[in-house]
């Protein structure tokens, strides 16, 4: 049996509430912040005021002076601990520096933790900051994307020979000859902006080392546990099974949440220095230059289109600024990775041509933040599709439909490399265009063009890399586990415990493997509880990056679940003297599978196996099973979806009013309906932010000049529009619940959506705009009104 | 990040919040909403020694109606503006500004005068004082003055106020029977302090036309800003007068830029706004 | 005047005396002294919302109130509601519709909402989101936030009509 075709009286495909939101909407939410822990001390960092700057003296003295300070430390105090860099061995080529926990006699960003102060209370540590001296000699720094790679631009760092991270090239069918073919070669540079995740949460740590027991345990606001105690134990040079990762509840992630960040690693480095238990909470201000950066790209595209609509080719050049190390484990490169992997994949190109190149620079940490890549792909690639219709004069509806790889021709090889297993491109735009009454739409859109009246409509087509296989970072040498455990157990009394190695930060993993469990066991959901966050207890798993939590995680789940069933019923058959193929656990009690008629209970079953074991003869009862689960068949399950947005423009002002967004996602089996539009809604916020308002803004010395709330723009209750979801449903045959990921359509969908409905706007003056964020200043010197 | 430490005074009486403050001078603030001086000491960016909690002064609290003065102590928080019934039938010009300003918590503690004396370009309150020809009553130790708008606005967050001197109320003409206000801002979030805004009032003639015109543009230069030549445009032209008020407007105002826009930006905003306001202000239906 | 000074007010009911340190605000005091985590600390700059708490039956922006501000006022944290069952409502629609995501917003979004229901009404949906616009979520895109908030309100009133 497979979840599709377990009973609609189930609980998978039910929009079921979250049982935890219960917690959280009283107030007794659990963040690292609210653990108080016993002689616990605080840690705050001292951050360096130059992006690239030689250190020529600290002095500490007045500061260790300060009422309540324990100790200040400088970055040659954590010498013990080693350096890292994230450097993925399958990207041919990719390189960076070693990273110390805390810089040591050279800052390379703005923001880089210099010295520690560990005092009492966080207000006497903050005090004893301010009496740190630090002399600095300014040194050269490189912020501008396009000279980063010049000979004339200084080389952060000359051990590695020069700024390139990492570059790529692929070259599939024959570019020339398409574009030689082609009526119209469009070609257009797109920027999109270095942005940043703004968990409401900063990051925060406790580090709490038992010197006699030799045992750190550490308490962090984080995704992956596992992957924080295994780099933490190297990193720290214990074993791995000396190092406890508890996550507790995690106020936002959304990516920023998947790294190694030397401050939070030195925290626990002071622990063990110390002997107490250290707190480190980033505040807002220093959450903006130290929490990971993503985006920053500037993309130089070509397509190549016949006057009929057919795509021909797609070429690009695309330039990526990251940090001034790649960050570790996961690297800073996998970004423009996945931009050559995917761009326009999701079409059937004659030839394709792709450059990635990630630069170094002296601008803030950068990696992998929600949908990695892909708002850039689609982005670019959905703004050539229309700058294409505009140009032949076709519907950007039409276009696409001319171009989308057929429902019926999967599986797929994408010019780019990737096997695509299934998709329902057309399906999905039957169904947006369906939803939003495009028709209706556009002749309400022409209506209000003759009374002066601007909106637009955007469409972008797109696929997303989910459930990756361990080809992702395993490959690679990078630790990250790709795939996920889960244990089930049957407690005396009948009630079900699922521990699992893939946690939740709010998207609802936890009920959905509570849905899951219940449904696989025929038990009530509200007998099963869940247990994630703490590597102590839990399974190995990866935790939650890529969308992998529903698809690989809650397949490990229903294989655990499954065998759990098997193994009750197993014993169940013992007791009743009947074989398990007659039985069947319906809402929590054993039935006789043909009619029905109650058997046993499970707190029978349970009594008897824990308490009186003695009456089974030589029947050994298996009441917790382990099942462990990693796609195989496919690298990446590619999901694929819709967006579309309605906006209006002011062409006096330039301001931008979203109206509405549509999104058709396919995520295989939807196993909770709810959480996935949610999943889709919150991206959308997340795509919306950097199209319009939000853009980490640097100056020429590379000092971040917005980093602050009121100055970083994110979207509010005021600029987020409704949005309709809909549901198109091609489960994966990876596993048996068949679901693929959900969490990245919106992030990934929103830019180029936005980007189209915007010039589609403003269509009538001819004025097209591709530089992200579009502010109302960007809009009018497009129009040429200012 | 957390504030450096300081001392706390709640005086009980004006004098003796001016005393202290003229004992400590500089390194003392007034305490009045808190809502821009707590976050600037939260970031460390001010320091002060000594904070002077004007909270518990109910005489700089509340509005009165003395005919065809308006008065309002400094201390009258913004959302207490918008629930008054005094300042929606005397003053609706300021009742248009409430709900432009942040959000409904920040209404809660910011003040009328805290505003005035921040004088942060992009806000509010100091343009309708401005529009509105307020008068701005301030205490010190050696006794009272008042300074009309028009010359306590003197530059970025600059005033009028010395060091020990505290703004305790404003006085505002009761706008008359037949007047219009209008209060637009552009931002390009719901709350967010002004790209460029502008508050207006006037009162339609019988021949279609606008008198008494008063126009203040917020957002777009280093202090609030209205111009005679502008208003007489608008009040010799109506619609048709709006190009020459353009035209006066741009030549002048020094306009500035922010983190977003360019001065060039603000400029344009700011006559759309200007077209925008008149509009509104000859509308017979609005 | 200087280093601490003494305070007595109403918490969540209660009557409650303290020392405090002028510096501190609100919400580290009710964090670190009364152990009341449900006002977060988001910014400290007062705009992400996280921190909005009641004080003398108004919202205000936890880290831009000081402790000694308090001195004879009555505070009102989610804690408070939640006991006294005034947003039993709002909290349930609240998990119905997974108006909450990380949780962090929530305390703060459901303190705000309650101002804007005080009033009885039904209010639109551009209001409901006018009046949000000051606590930040970066989880749900605020859909579900106004649908919670709106449904509850349309709740309220039937039963009041019948």
């Amino acid at each position: 049996m497979s979840v599709a075709e377990a009973p609609d009286s189930g609980y998978v495909g039910r929009s079921v509430p979250r049982p935890q939101a219960r917690r959280l909407v009283e107030g007794q939410a659990q963040y690292v912040d609210d653990i108080l822990l016993p002689r616990m001390v605080h840690a705050v960092f001292l951050r360096s005021p130059h992006a690239h700057a030689r250190i020529t003296s600290i002095n500490v003295a007045r500061a260790e002076e300060m009422p309540g300070v324990i100790r200040v430390f400088t970055g040659r105090d954590f010498a013990e601990v080693k350096t890292f860099a994230g450097v993925l061995a399958h990207f041919q080529g990719m390189k960076s520096a070693q990273q110390p926990c805390l810089a040591i006699d050279r800052v390379c960003w703005c923001g880089e933790p210099v010295a520690v102060v560990v005092a009492e209370t966080r207000h006497q540590a903050e005090d004893a900051l301010d009496m740190i001296e630090v002399s600095y000699e300014e040194l050269p720094v490189v912020v501008d994307i396009e000279s980063a790679l010049d000979p004339a631009t200084p080389v952060i760092h000359p051990d590695i020979g020069d700024n390139m991270c990492f570059e790529r090239e692929l070259d599939a069918g024959d570019f020339e000859a398409a574009l030689a073919r082609a009526d119209h070669v469009i070609e257009r540079t797109f920027r999109f902006p270095r942005h940043t995740g703004v968990c409401l949460e900063g990051r925060s740590v406790i580090g709490d080392w038992h010197s006699a027991e030799r045992r750190m345990t550490v308490y962090i606001s984080h995704q992956a546990p596992n992957m924080v105690q295994d780099c933490y134990a190297d990193l720290l040079g214990l074993p791995e099974s000396a190092v406890r990762v508890i996550c507790k509840d995690v106020g936002g992630s959304y990516g920023i949440k998947t790294h190694v960040y030397g401050d939070e690693l030195a925290t626990c480095a002071l622990s063990m220095m110390l002997g107490r238990p250290v707190k480190f909470v980033a505040d807002r201000l220093e959450s903006f230059i130290s929490d990971i950066h993503s985006r920053d790209h500037r993309v130089k595209a070509t397509l190549a289109v016949t006057n009929d609509g057919k795509i021909l080719a797609l070429g690009f050049e695309d330039r990526l600024a990251v940090g001034p190390y790649s960050v570790y484990p996961r690297g800073s490169a996998v970004e423009g990775n996945q931009i050559c992997n995917i761009s326009g994949q999701w079409y059937t190109l004659e030839a394709y041509r792709a450059r990635i190149e990630t630069v170094f620079t002296n601008m803030g940490p950068y990696s992998n933040y929600r949908a990695v890549g892909h708002p850039v792909s689609v982005g670019f690639v959905e703004g050539m599709v229309d700058a294409a219709a505009r140009t032949i004069g076709m519907d950007p509806v039409e276009i696409r439909r001319r171009n989308l790889i057929p429902d019926d021709a999967f599986p797929h090889k994408a010019l780019s490399g990737p096997l695509f297993e299934v998709m329902s491109h057309h399906r999905c735009m039957d169904e947006i265009t369906r939803l939003m009454d495009y028709k209706g739409l556009r002749a309400q859109q022409a209506a209000l063009r003759e009374k002066g009246v601007y909106r637009g409509i955007g469409f972008a087509s797109m696929i997303e890399i989910t459930n990756p296989s361990a080809m992702f970072y395993g490959v690679g040498g990078i630790r990250v586990s790709a795939q996920d455990g889960c244990s089930v157990k049957m407690e005396p009394g009948g009630s079900i415990v699922v521990l699992h190695g893939c946690g939740e930060q709010g998207q609802g993993t936890e009920t959905i493997y509570a849905q899951i469990a219940a449904d696989a066991l025929g038990v009530p959901m509200e007998t099963v509880r869940l247990v994630t966050g703490d590597t102590e207890v839990t399974p190995y798993g990866g935790g939650t990056w890529a969308s992998r939590g529903a698809g690989v995680g809650g397949e490990a789940t229903w294989q655990a679940a499954r065998a759990l069933r098997e193994n009750i019923l197993a014993l169940a058959a013992m007791i009743t003297q009947s074989q398990p193929d007659e039985l069947d656990i319906v809402g929590g009690i054993v039935v006789d599978r043909t009619t029905g008629e109650e058997r046993i209970s499970l707190a029978e079953c349970g009594r008897i196996a824990y308490f009186r074991p003695d009456t089974l003869d030589n029947f050994q009862p298996e009441l917790m099973v382990t099942r462990h689960f990693v796609p195989k068949q496919f690298p990446f399950c590619f999901t694929n979806g819709v967006l579309a947005c309605h906006l209006e423009v002011d062409i006096d002002t330039g301001l931008i009013r979203p109206l509405k967004f549509w999104c058709v996602e396919d995520c295989g089996t939807v196993l909770n309906p709810q959480l996935v539009d949610e999943q889709i809604r919150g991206g959308i916020a997340h795509g919306l932010g950097p199209t319009l308002y939000e853009q980490c803004l640097y100056d020429e010395r590379g000092q971040l000049m917005n980093g602050s709330l009121v100055d970083y723009l994110v979207p509010t209750t005021g600029e987020m529009p409704d949005t309709v979801v809909g549901h198109i449903a091609t489960p994966t045959q990876e596993s048996e619940i068949g679901a693929k990921g959900a969490g990245e359509a919106g992030t990934a969908g929103t830019p180029g959506a936005v980007m189209n409905a915007l010039n589609d706007a403003l269509a009538p003056f001819e004025a097209e705009l591709t530089d992200m964020p579009f502010t109302p200043e960007k809009v009018l010197q497009a129009l040429g009104r200012a | 990040m957390k504030s450096a430490a300081f001392d706390y005074a709640k005086p009980a009486s004006v004098a003796e919040a001016l005393a202290l403050k003229r004992d400590h001078g500089g390194s003392a603030r007034f305490l009045a909403g808190g809502q821009s001086l707590l976050p600037a000491m939260n970031m460390r960016l001010d320091k002060p020694d000594l904070l002077i909690d004007l909270n518990a002064l109910a005489e700089l609290d509340g509005i009165g109606d003395a005919g065809g003065t308006i008065r309002i102590g400094a201390l009258t928080r913004t959302a207490e503006l918008g629930r008054s019934e005094v300042i929606a039938r005397r003053l609706p010009l300021l009742g248009r500004c409430v709900e432009h300003i942040a959000h409904p918590a920040i209404r809660s503690m910011g003040t009328f005068g805290g505003s005035l004396a921040l004088a942060d370009p992009a806000a509010e309150w100091p343009a309708a004082c401005l529009a509105l020809d307020a008068s701005m009553i301030v205490a010190a130790s050696q006794g009272e003055r008042t300074i009309p708008a028009r010359d306590f606005f003197r530059g970025l967050y600059t005033t009028a106020l010395d060091e020990d001197e505290l703004l305790v109320r404003i006085d505002l003409p009761a706008q008359a029977e037949n007047a219009r206000s209008v209060v637009l801002e552009l931002a390009r979030r719901r709350g967010d302090f002004a790209i460029a805004g502008v508050a207006a009032q006037a009162a339609p003639t019988n021949d279609g036309r606008l008198s008494d015109v008063r126009i203040a543009f917020f957002g777009i230069a280093e202090h609030p800003v209205r111009l005679a030549d502008v208003e007489q445009a608008i009040e010799s032209g109506g619609t048709d007068g709006v190009d020459a008020a353009r035209a006066a407007l741009e030549a002048g105002v020094e306009f500035t830029s922010d983190l977003y826009h360019a001065a060039a930006t603000k400029r344009h905003l700011a006559g759309v706004l200007l077209g925008r306001a008149v509009a509104e202000l000859l509308n017979d239906e609005a | 005047m200087s280093s601490e000074r003494e305070i007595v007010f109403r918490l969540n009911g209660r009557e409650e005396r303290a020392s405090v340190s002028p510096r501190l605000h609100l919400v580290d005091f009710l964090r670190t002294r009364f152990q009341l985590a449900s006002p977060r600390v988001g910014c400290e700059h007062g705009v992400c919302g996280a921190c909005t708490l009641r004080v003398d039956g108004a919202i205000v922006r936890g880290c831009l109130f000081l402790a000694v501000q308090a001195d004879g006022k009555d505070v009102e944290t989610l804690e408070g509601v939640t006991a006294s069952g005034e947003l039993r409502d709002l909290q349930d629609a609240f998990v119905e519709r997974n108006a909450v995501q990380c949780g962090f917003c929530t305390p703060g979004m459901l303190i705000t909402a309650a101002e804007l229901m005080r009033d009885d009404k039904v209010h639109d949906r551009a209001t409901i989101r006018d009046h949000l616009s000051g606590n930040i979520c970066r989880c749900t895109g605020y859909e579900a936030i106004v649908d919670a908030i709106e449904s509850v309100m349309v709740q309220r009133g039937n039963r009041r009509a019948s």
